[in-house]
């Protein structure tokens, strides 16, 4: 491979080549953790793909008419039903979650213990807020009659796809809290500046594991985006 | 890759042929070491070490021996089969019998046995010791990877315990009739079925980042990716499938679940069953072909990857030769892994998808034999002039070469949607696969595991007996499946638990019948055999000496044979070539382990890797 033909790559792109030409690591300066989790998140996407592609096919197809979904997921507000106000509070709790999540792994690498425990907490209570919401919509709408195999509103597939997607999302941002607790614990005790070893594994500590988390909680999010989208904007 | 490196060591060897054998250091120079050393887990008690080990080697010898275990009841319900297809009259099975034994038959021999095996079991054994680690990146979830294997194992055969029995609905679990009355095993079976699935798929996810992680990010020092032997490359791109495959059959499983047990239609058409409509309404049954095939078609090549890898390997340390086209061959492994995420409709060209559908994806298909050829070309060039030794594993690899090329011919036939529409469900396609998927990689697995015993055990498995398991095998899998062959061109149609005396099926399938039954008695019987060999030998095998098979790769390298825990002693390894210089001219020994410092073998005419 000529050098002229590297100078051409895109900035970032340049060491690509001589990384993956390279012995030992082709991710240089990558701890395992951190690649395992972006392996990890891709499998992932396909898992979240495979499931939102079904969805367009399933509502493709049926056979009675997909219910209006501005109308099924309104909320009365003062008595006037407005599509989308619980949706929308929920994205912005999430999404807002992310950024402390973001602010927590820069106050990690800073060694600012106080801060970054104080942030994961306050993650950890977006998450916590996000999926009480998500058990209220749920059982809004199971009042209304929607079941997983039937609803009052249309095609019976309408409740299946909703519970089993978001439910399966929702496990991951339980799944993520559960995390953040934990880890907000690690750090106000001080495990990731003394390198205190792990539970099972007897791995040391590091504050690169709020980045990992962060990782996951990001993906998390943006895969609520696509949710969104697909299920309450389609 | 490394040019510097190799100018340098150009550079220098031509100095050093002037100047008479005066090594400098500068030769030998590798990189430093990037990370430090890896802490281990180093076992207390009985149950750490043995049980709930941490250690790789471990963990792929208990993958192997689940797989293996697992693998001897899918062997077992193949003769109960044979038989009853052999001699209907006797009444030896239930018709709900014989497709339980089918549905389990298939799953347990491509999910259980064959992933498990080589990504799994070699993948754990040979991706540490041959990249030069001391062993995988997260030997915490290596281990909890095996033991989610265990409970997928468990619970598949615990289906056999449940009211109804196992599923019948066939490997590929169609719906609807995989949950709807009339099926054996409709709702407790199937159940289970998909439940160890999901469990397998959740613990192959946790062994897989393992391998994937160590194979990136723990290579030894000097250890570049076109370095690697092709073993690694196989492991590892079949890894990335499966990372990217299973993800299908996971929410095709989850999807089918919730439609039997809690009555959604995602793959539930409205349907008149037993004279009841039933309440299921408006799903679509072709979904779930699409999603298992989307997992189902890399699944072959989750299979075939480690098998191409591993062959290579043998061919060229067995026949004294460097392997034909190291970077053509690792592209083809690579290239075949990206194609096959393209070409899964070919499955369904009689599922009553669009016609231009089929025409897509028969041309894909087609399109995955040209790096398939490459390989096979590739290895028969590698042994082409070859100091060609018939010892185990070389015969077991001579006989893959042709069982795939046979295999992969049929392919060709039902690659293209016209001569697979006629050919579609009929023997043909079981001989097909069998061949391609089923014998081949088997092959493999045997010549893998007669090569790489020794590291394990430290002991030498039974030549003659291998002789006979290998002739026995290689003559009785032909025995088999060529005339099923002929019984798929003269319509005889799969899956049906007897072929009665029908005007439209001629008398001598039947006949062929008998004869295939035979020789699968005998085959299976042979394989007892292997298994005498393989248990007996760890104790009566004569003792090995350490690199038996001359082989350059690094496991053959560890300070102990077979490796200890953390397998390298005080020191990394450092590498300076690839794993293939075999014959080389100049070379005092016909091979230079990979290990072999520059400034050792002045003079040796090594080619740049």
């Amino acid at each position: 491979m000529s050098d002229s033909s590297l100078d051409n790559l895109p900035k970032g792109w340049k060491s690509v080549p001589s990384d993956l030409g390279s012995d030992q690591t082709a991710f240089k300066g990558v701890q395992w953790g951190k690649a395992m989790m972006w392996i990890f998140l891709l499998s992932d996407t396909f898992i979240f793909s495979c499931f939102l592609i079904s969805y367009m096919k399933g509502r493709a197809s049926t056979v009675v008419d997909w219910p209006n979904t501005s109308h099924v997921f309104s909320l009365d507000f003062m008595g006037v039903p407005v599509p989308l106000l619980l949706i929308a509070i929920m994205t912005f709790v999430l999404i807002t979650s992310s950024g402390t999540m973001a602010l927590a792994v820069k106050y990690g690498y800073e060694k600012n213990r106080k801060m970054c425990g104080h942030l994961i907490l306050a993650t950890a209570i977006g998450g916590l807020i996000f999926v009480g919401m998500q058990a209220f919509e749920w059982s809004k709408l199971i009042h209304e009659g929607v079941r997983p195999w039937s609803n009052p509103f249309g095609a019976g597939q309408f409740g299946s796809y909703f519970f089993m997607i978001t439910g399966f999302h929702g496990t991951h941002v339980s799944i993520g809290v559960i995390f953040l607790f934990i880890f907000a614990r690690k750090v106000y005790r001080g495990d990731f500046d003394t390198g205190r070893r792990g539970f099972f594994t007897t791995m040391k500590s590091d504050y690169v594991s709020i980045e990992i988390l962060g990782l996951y909680w990001h993906f998390v999010d943006l895969v609520w985006v696509f949710i969104f989208a697909f299920f309450y904007l389609w | 890759m490394s040019d510097e490196f190799e100018h340098k060591l150009e550079a220098k060897s031509d100095y050093a042929g002037d100047a008479s054998s005066v090594s400098t250091p500068d030769i030998d120079a590798v990189p430093d070491a990037e990370l430090p050393d890896q802490e281990l887990y180093h076992s207390h008690s009985w149950w750490t070490t043995y049980v709930f080990s941490q250690d790789a080697k471990y963990i792929g010898i208990q993958y192997a021996l689940t797989a293996i275990g697992t693998g001897l009841l899918g062997l077992v319900l193949s003769w109960l089969m044979r038989i009853q297809l052999a001699w209907p009259g006797l009444g030896w099975l239930e018709p709900s019998s014989y497709y339980q034994f089918v549905t389990m038959h298939g799953m347990i021999m491509v999910v259980y046995l064959l992933t498990a095996l080589f990504l799994g079991g070699f993948g754990n054994l040979l991706i540490p010791l041959m990249c030069g680690a001391r062993d995988m990146a997260f030997p915490y979830v290596n281990m909890l990877s095996y033991w989610a294997f265990v409970v997928a194992v468990v619970v598949l055969l615990a289906s056999f315990f449940v009211p109804g029995g196992p599923t019948g609905a066939g490997w590929t679990l169609y719906p609807p009739q995989a949950i709807t009355a009339g099926t054996p095993g409709y709702n407790g079976g199937i159940i289970l079925m998909l439940i160890s699935l999901i469990l397998f798929v959740a613990g192959f996810t946790m062994g897989g980042l393992n391998y994937i992680i160590t194979v990136l990010q723990l290579r030894a020092r000097g250890m570049t990716l076109m370095r690697l032997p092709l073993t690694i490359w196989g492991i590892f791109t079949a890894t990335v499938l499966a990372m990217f495959a299973f993800p299908a059959l996971l929410v095709g499983c989850l999807m089918m679940t919730l439609d039997s047990l809690l009555g959604t239609s995602f793959f539930m058409p409205a349907m008149v069953s037993l004279g009841e409509t039933l309440t299921h309404e408006g799903g679509s049954p072709i979904l779930f072909q699409h999603l298992f095939w989307f997992f189902g078609h890399p699944e072959v090549y989750i299979v075939a990857l480690p098998a191409f890898g591993i062959v290579s390997d043998l061919l060229s340390v067995h026949s004294r030769k460097t392997i034909f086209g190291y970077r053509m061959m690792v592209w083809a492994i690579v290239g075949i892994g990206a194609l096959s995420f393209f070409v899964w409709a070919h499955h369904m060209y009689v599922s009553g998808m669009n016609p231009w559908f089929g025409f897509f994806f028969a041309t894909t298909t087609l399109i995955i034999a040209v790096p398939t050829a490459i390989k096979v070309y590739n290895w028969i060039l590698t042994l082409w002039r070859g100091n060609i030794v018939l010892s185990l594993p070389m015969l077991f690899s001579l006989g893959f070469i042709v069982t795939f090329l046979n295999g992969g011919l049929t392919g060709l036939f039902l690659g293209n949607v016209t001569v697979d529409v006629p050919l579609s469900d009929t023997y043909f396609v079981v001989a097909h696969f069998h061949m391609v998927m089923g014998i081949a990689p088997i092959l493999v697995v045997f010549g893998a595991i007669y090569h790489w015993y020794p590291l394990v055990t430290g002991r030498m498995m039974n030549e003659t007996l291998g002789k006979v398991h290998f002739w026995i095998t290689f003559i009785g899998s032909y025995a088999i499946y060529f005339p099923m062959h002929y019984q798929g061109f003269v319509g005889v149609p799969r899956r049906y638990f007897e072929i009665y005396d029908s005007p439209y099926i001629d008398v001598s399938t039947l006949l062929l019948n008998k004869f295939i039954t035979i020789a699968v008695l005998i085959v299976g019987a042979a394989q007892l055999l292997f298994l005498y060999n393989l248990f007996a030998s760890a104790r009566l095998g004569k003792k090995a000496e350490k690199n038996p098979w001359k082989a350059n790769s690094l496991e053959w390298q560890t300070p102990q044979m077979p490796p200890e825990h953390g397998n390298w002693g005080k020191e990394l390894p450092k590498v300076y070539r690839w794993p293939y210089d075999f014959s080389v001219p100049g070379a005092k020994e016909d091979y230079i382990p990979q290990t072999q410092p520059p400034s050792e073998i002045i003079g040796a005419k090594v080619e740049k890797t």
